[in-house]
């Protein structure tokens, strides 16, 4: 089993991977170069201060009779992932890489408006995109279909991307001063949890799914900073409303932005790139 | 179904935990769910049993212990609870609501021998 997805040992692979990195989940040994300061940061998030050094002062309570007693961890189970995320966001900042980690339900348009948004961002601006997907490489060969460089990641029987297989893509992609789209694997449960270490989250809902699905699916709505409502296009044939969908993801996030598009009319598109600027002005100022 | 993945990553930190304090074996984990997170804590229950197999947690207990979820209501100007992401202030109504606890995941303790 993988060390964060549960996917099965062997299964993941980053295209054009060695043996040596042929399961990227799992080796987290190859860390430990340069940035092996952050990789060791055990404790990010979550503890009281009382417990910053538990691994020096064991709060050992012990139970004469049995012999057996507790010990004080206070770690954040993610915290494997959380510290390559950070690893991965500080590299991001040193490459001067804006990184948007693209989520939503299969079949919501990812892809179409990735390839539509590529194809007004090149050739004036350096771009690359990591797609996660269980299977195939279709998903990559559109995107290179547009110039853009791509690196599939399958899964495998994992349900989304981990901090690990990005840090493995990223460093194939030789990306400076540009833009960094991760499309995420369909799903809207999983990726939530998951820090890749990007600036931001981009939840993608399509007309063609139920208004409800930010109160179905409430933490993916919650962790992103932007919604995309995509295929708009086909409202004119649909009993949609965009307002309640927008009211309902307001609900789990009341700071999310929102723009309407359609990769098909390229409605919104213009708002979704300037969106983008502005988030890259925001990263370059901050870094 | 990403419960499997975190009880993964669980019993990993626990054999971090055995490399650095020399245990035989633990009789039980505790850890903190925050009930506004991702994690449905009967997934987390079952999936342990199995991904404990053959580490030095088989067959211990895994006593959940659920944070509930706290926001700060920007309307009404005070900390409430609330059981769920998208409810409203149980006092005015509100959905603008900031989240401040309930999204934890942390191994907390160990019983170990």
């Amino acid at each position: 089993m993988c060390g964060v997805c549960g996917c099965g040992k062997g299964e993941t692979r980053v295209e054009a991977a060695t043996d040596a990195h042929g399961h990227a989940a799992h080796d987290h040994d190859h860390h430990d170069h340069a940035h092996s300061g952050h990789i060791h940061h055990e404790h990010p998030h979550h503890h009281s201060p009382d417990h910053a050094h538990a691994g020096q002062h064991d709060a050992l309570r012990h139970d004469p009779a049995e012999r057996a007693h507790l010990v004080s961890v206070e770690q954040d189970i993610l915290s494997k992932n959380n510290a390559l995320a950070l690893h991965n966001r500080q590299h991001f900042t040193s490459h001067a890489v804006l990184a948007l980690n693209l989520v939503s339900s299969p079949g919501a348009g990812k892809t179409s408006l990735l390839v539509a948004s590529l194809q007004r961002l090149l050739p004036d601006t350096s771009v690359a995109v990591i797609e996660g997907d269980q299977e195939t490489s279709a998903d990559a060969d559109r995107i290179r279909a547009t110039g853009a460089p791509a690196i599939q990641v399958n899964t495998g029987r994992g349900c989304h991307l981990d901090a690990t297989m990005i840090d493995e893509a990223f460093h194939r992609l030789h990306l400076h001063d540009g833009i960094l789209f991760i499309e995420n694997v369909g799903n809207l449960v999983c990726p939530a949890g998951f820090d890749l270490g990007e600036a931001h989250k981009v939840v993608i809902a399509s007309v063609t799914e139920g208004e409800d699905k930010p109160l179905k699916y409430p933490n993916m709505f919650a962790a992103s900073s932007l919604m995309l409502v995509s295929k708009v296009d086909l409202l004119p044939h649909l009993d949609f409303d965009v307002e309640l969908l927008i009211a309902n993801a307001r609900r789990v996030n009341p700071s999310i932005a929102v723009i309407k598009v359609s990769a098909t009319t390229g409605e919104g598109i213009d708002r979704w790139l300037r969106w983008i600027g502005a988030a890259r002005e925001m990263a370059v100022a901050s870094a | 179904m990403h419960e499997i993945a975190l009880c993964n990553s669980l019993v990993e930190l626990i054999r971090d935990q055995q490399r650095q304090r020399g245990f035989q074996r633990v009789r039980r984990v505790i850890v903190e769910v925050g009930t506004l997170g991702h994690v449905d804590p009967h997934a987390l229950d079952f999936a342990f049993d199995v991904e404990a197999k053959n580490s030095p947690a088989e067959g211990a207990v895994l006593e959940i212990r659920e944070i509930q979820g706290r926001a700060w209501c920007m309307d009404c100007s005070q900390l409430v609870t609330i059981a769920r992401r998208g409810a409203a202030c149980p006092d005015c109504g509100s959905f603008t609501l900031i989240v401040e606890q309930g999204e934890e995941l942390r191994l907390k303790e160990l019983e170990v021998i």
